[in-house]
């Protein structure tokens, strides 16, 4: 089976995501789409997939156009879809999930879910899945809930299957096998479009690769180029891939946590007896694969989660108080999702500047703004963290990702912070903006504060920590240095500790006693 | 780090394990329950037992004629209401015990436990009467009658909150039903076309309800709001002006007789409420079996539920969500309507002004404590619907109990039922919210 994209143009209003792109996807390849964020790889695939009509071009199946009114069309026509965010219903068991939408049925339209088992168990065994039909999707961890969706479109018999960012959520060991359950897939004869910007796994894998950037198609690359290569195709000029940080300078242990423990109203332990401490001029990076307990253990420092145990800052306990007296006391929170929790989004970029010291000179008193003063100020810190945007005074929804994310840096990166805590400081960034946020990271580290960086990103944490903490299922599973191999890395996000790793503090796992 | 070597190759644990922290103390236990049957107990041991009246009550099963004569069961009121009061401090006590150890007590347990109480308190209310007899059969029949419009009701809810929309508007379908069911069998002397008109004003209502909180996403709580105060004006205003100066011909509908069913009828108990109804009554128990079945056992459903719960994820598979979604509300308009014709086609001999009274948020309350579930709703509707019933037959008996404190009676055992005992109730999780193609 052949899939060709000839001229697809998509825009919204006046915006074009996608622009004259062209695409050959042949059977028994893996055809990449490299491209950074916002760079309109998403909009490309849910045109392909029958989710968005194109404003222009055509999509060609085997040489004959198609156009496909909605994703049952193009689920029928032989294309599967595993979607970044995983389109599963948490609550349906598996089968009832592989079922939806092409449910066997007896008579009457009475569900015959045994004969979705028996397709399940089938493909399940061709290719080693391991998932079991009847279990609750909820309950299943993502790597296994992607596998899944990877079900869905083969029971669907479908010859052209889609990842879009399937490696997002994932730990490089269920990176490993997602990419072997690929290269099967491709012996067996179906097309693979595998959407990423992720330049390891994308050499690792592909076939061809097209790269997009600002919608259109700037070229394509074989996978043996050098990954500078490709990271200046993808971002457009040429960018420094692993830049060495400088030593750090270490002072005391001003931030210490200990025992720290956090209970979902359901009983459920998501942050479970953690303790570090983070030294002054150090970057401790919390490591990890999303949802396990990263952001509860951020948010208890914060106060905005209950929590038992100790939080120590210069001596005090910050356990217990406000979320207003943590931030008093000095602290500089960017929290994991700007859209929601970091910004408001129809508010002024001069407004969000000042949403945490709004009542303290110079923005204003506890009765009154300041108008005038709050413009200048923020005024001078777009200036500072160079975030493009046409002036203070346009609400600050409108601005790109990478703009929006300096405005949240620019607004916690306050003078004499004491700690600061940055969730995710670089999800959705585009690369040139993620070179900037980095170095005033470690810039603030050099001026001598504890910083603490939450991230899933493997690429982020060996480039900015100094010590990596990585959590698994609520606990600290260890602390390592910030040189540690990837391999072993990723053995830790999966709740192993290996033997030969070395520890933070010079001891080895199998040196009982050391680290008590 | 304290943790030892041996600990850290097992950070992966079990999710029971997880519930517990160090020295295998739970972490989170919940009092809730424990407390609430607490009080109850407490009530029942000073009320109940220690006040126990001196007469005997005396539960007739049967009346003189009946094909099956069951002889009336008479309780001694103060060694019953001690029994039964010891057995609810017993399951209190356990509850307590559990609740510390971070479990709950059994379902079962639970369930015991409101029937002793349910039984106390009759037990207590009768021996306090003036007439010390209660005709236990009619009692159910009558809760029953009472409950049907509520099953209606929480089946329209079903339906449509199922799908993702939620209907607070249940009150103005039925309400509407009602009203035109009167009217259209009044003037046209036959009671299936003002059936046939009731379904038709409920799913005009609920074709409102879709059309605003589907095509147009206003918030699904305030459409729902705005049309029952619509609903309530509209019938007001048209009873007043219409149907009161022509009330022979406009409101004196004809009646859906009951059909006996020989000899199962005569079942003590349960045969009146099961083989004694109308073609409404029977038509609700259809409607609660094929809707469990649709629900949970056929691809119409699992695509419902799928739409409810992530309407996205449906879309994505070929479902049309917004369809689906109007589909639903329709329906629930239509099985609503039924409910509304019951009211003036087989329980009432016309139709008043808001002489639904509320059940419509009742019937909303047995979607909860049911669960979203058609079965679990029906058995809901039911204690609602008894509850109900308690009032008019206290009057009759002459508690000491004054009326008023008796006409609270339903919605306080909603609000306990729905708030107490529920507790966390997981509704379709995209119910309320509207589904926007990007």
């Amino acid at each position: 089976m052949k899939l060709e994209l000839r001229g697809i143009t998509k825009r919204f209003g006046t915006f074009a995501a996608n622009e004259d792109v062209d695409l050959v996807v042949e059977s028994g390849q893996v055809h990449t789409l490299l491209g950074e964020n916002g760079a309109g790889k998403s909009t490309l695939m849910n045109v392909l997939f029958g989710l968005y009509d194109p404003t222009e071009g055509e999509i060609l199946l085997d040489d004959e156009p198609v156009a496909f009114a909605g994703p049952g069309e193009a689920m029928r026509a032989g294309i599967g879809m595993v979607h970044q965010h995983f389109m599963l219903v948490p609550v349906f068991t598996v089968a009832e999930n592989v079922a939806l939408g092409d449910e066997y049925t007896k008579a009457a339209g009475v569900l015959d879910l045994e004969a979705t088992r028996s397709r399940i168990r089938e493909i399940s065994d061709q290719y080693g899945f391991h998932v079991d039909p009847d279990a609750i999707v909820e309950d299943l961890p993502v790597g296994v809930q992607q596998r899944v969706e990877i079900i869905k479109a083969l029971v669907r018999d479908a010859r052209i299957l889609i990842l879009d960012e399937p490696t997002a959520v994932l730990t490089p060991q269920e990176t490993d096998e997602l990419l072997n359950i690929i290269r099967q897939l491709r012996a067996d004869g179906t097309a693979i479009v595998f959407i990423s910007h992720k330049l390891r796994e994308v050499k690792a894998i592909s076939d061809t690769i097209t790269v997009l950037r600002r919608g259109r198609v700037v070229g394509t690359a074989d996978p043996s180029a050098e990954a500078s290569e490709l990271a200046a195709l993808m971002v457009g000029r040429d960018v420094v891939l692993n830049r060495q940080k400088t030593e750090p300078n270490l002072g005391d242990q001003s931030f210490c946590v200990e025992d720290l423990t956090v209970v979902s109203p359901t009983g459920q332990v998501l942050v479970d007896g953690v303790s570090f401490g983070i030294r002054q001029g150090e970057v401790l990076a919390i490591a990890g694969v999303q949802g396990n307990g990263q952001t509860e253990l951020t948010e208890a420092i914060m106060g905005l989660q209950k929590a038992s145990g100790s939080i120590r800052l210069d001596g005090r306990e910050l356990l217990g108080r406000s979320t207003r007296q943590i931030i008093r006391a000095g602290v500089g929170f960017v929290p994991e999702d700007r859209s929601t929790d970091g910004l408001v989004g129809t508010f002024t970029v001069a407004e969000n500047m000042v949403l945490n010291r709004y009542d303290t000179a110079p923005a204003g008193t506890s009765l009154q703004l300041n108008p005038k003063a709050i413009r200048r100020l923020a005024t001078e810190k777009v200036e500072e963290f160079d975030v493009r945007t046409q002036g203070v005074d346009i609400p600050v929804g409108t601005l790109s990702g990478g703009n929006q994310q300096k405005v949240v840096m620019a607004r916690e990166l306050v003078d004499d912070l004491s700690l600061f805590i940055a969730s995710q400081p670089t999800r959705g960034v585009d690369v040139g903006s993620i070179e900037f946020l980095h170095s005033r990271i470690i810039a603030e580290r050099d001026s001598g504060t504890p910083v603490m960086i939450v991230s899933t990103e493997l690429d982020e944490v060996l480039e900015l920590a100094d010590r990596i903490a990585v959590m698994y299922h609520g606990r600290i599973v260890g602390i390592v240095p910030g040189d540690t191999s990837r391999d072993h890395l990723g053995l830790m996000m999966a709740g192993q500790l290996p033997d030969d790793v070395v520890l933070a503090d010079g001891s080895t796992p199998t040196q009982e006693g050391a680290r008590a | 780090m304290s943790a030892t070597a041996a600990e850290k190759k097992t950070v992966a644990e079990t999710p029971d394990a997880a519930r517990r922290g160090k020295d295998d103390k739970p972490l989170v236990r919940s009092w809730s329950t424990p407390i609430l049957q607490t009080v109850f107990a407490l009530l029942s041991l000073g009320l109940f037992a220690i006040g126990a009246p001196a007469h005997d009550a005396e539960f007739r099963i049967a009346t003189p004629g009946d094909l099956i004569e069951l002889a009336a069961v008479t309780v001694p009121a103060a060694p019953t209401l001690w029994v039964l009061t010891l057995a609810m401090i017993a399951i209190t006590v356990l509850a307590w015990v559990r609740a510390a150890a971070g479990r709950k007590n059994p379902v079962w347990l639970n369930g015991l436990y409101v029937f002793a109480f349910v039984a106390a308190f009759l037990i207590w209310v009768v021996g306090s009467a003036t007439n010390n007899s209660v005709y236990l059969t009619g009692l159910i029949a009558g809760s029953f009658a009472l409950a049907v419009p509520l099953i209606f009701g929480s089946m329209a809810g079903i339906l449509s909150e199922r799908s993702g929309v939620v209907n607070i508007a249940i009150e103005g379908q039925l309400l509407a039903g009602a009203f035109t069911a009167a009217m259209v069998g009044s003037a046209t002397g036959s009671a299936w076309i003002g059936l046939a008109a009731a379904i038709v004003a409920g799913v005009a209502v609920s074709s409102l309800l879709a059309v605003f909180s589907i095509k147009y996403l206003v918030n699904q709580v305030i459409v729902g709001v705005v049309l029952n105060v619509l609903v309530i004006g509209l019938t007001s205003f048209l009873f007043s002006t219409v149907l009161a100066p022509n009330s022979s011909e406009l409101n004196s509908p004809p009646h859906f007789p009951n059909i006996r069913i020989p000899f199962l009828a005569e079942i003590p108990i349960i045969g009146r409420i099961l083989f004694d109804q109308s073609i409404l009554g029977y038509g609700m128990y259809l409607i609660v079996g094929l809707l469990w079945f649709g629900l949970f056992r056929t691809r119409w459903g699992l695509r419902v539920r799928a739409v409810g719960e992530h309407p996205k994820a449906a879309d994505t598979v070929g479902i049309d969500v917004l369809r689906t979604r109007y589909v639903n509300v329709l329906l629930g308009g239509a099985v609503a309507g039924m409910g509304g014709a019951f009211f003036t086609l087989v329980s009432a001999s016309s139709f008043s002004k808001e002489m639904t009274a509320g059940q419509g948020f009742i019937a909303l309350a047995a979607v909860i404590f049911g669960r979203w579930n058609p079965i679990g709703a029906f058995f809901a509707a039911l204690l609602f619907g008894f509850a109900t019933n308690m009032q008019y037959v206290f009057a009759i008996l002459g508690t000491p109990v004054p009326s008023q404190f008796m006409a609270m009676l339903p919605y306080v055992v909603t609000v306990f039922a729905v708030a107490g005992l529920v507790g966390r109730s997981r509704g379709p999780a995209a119910a309320g919210t509207p589904y926007v193609k990007e």
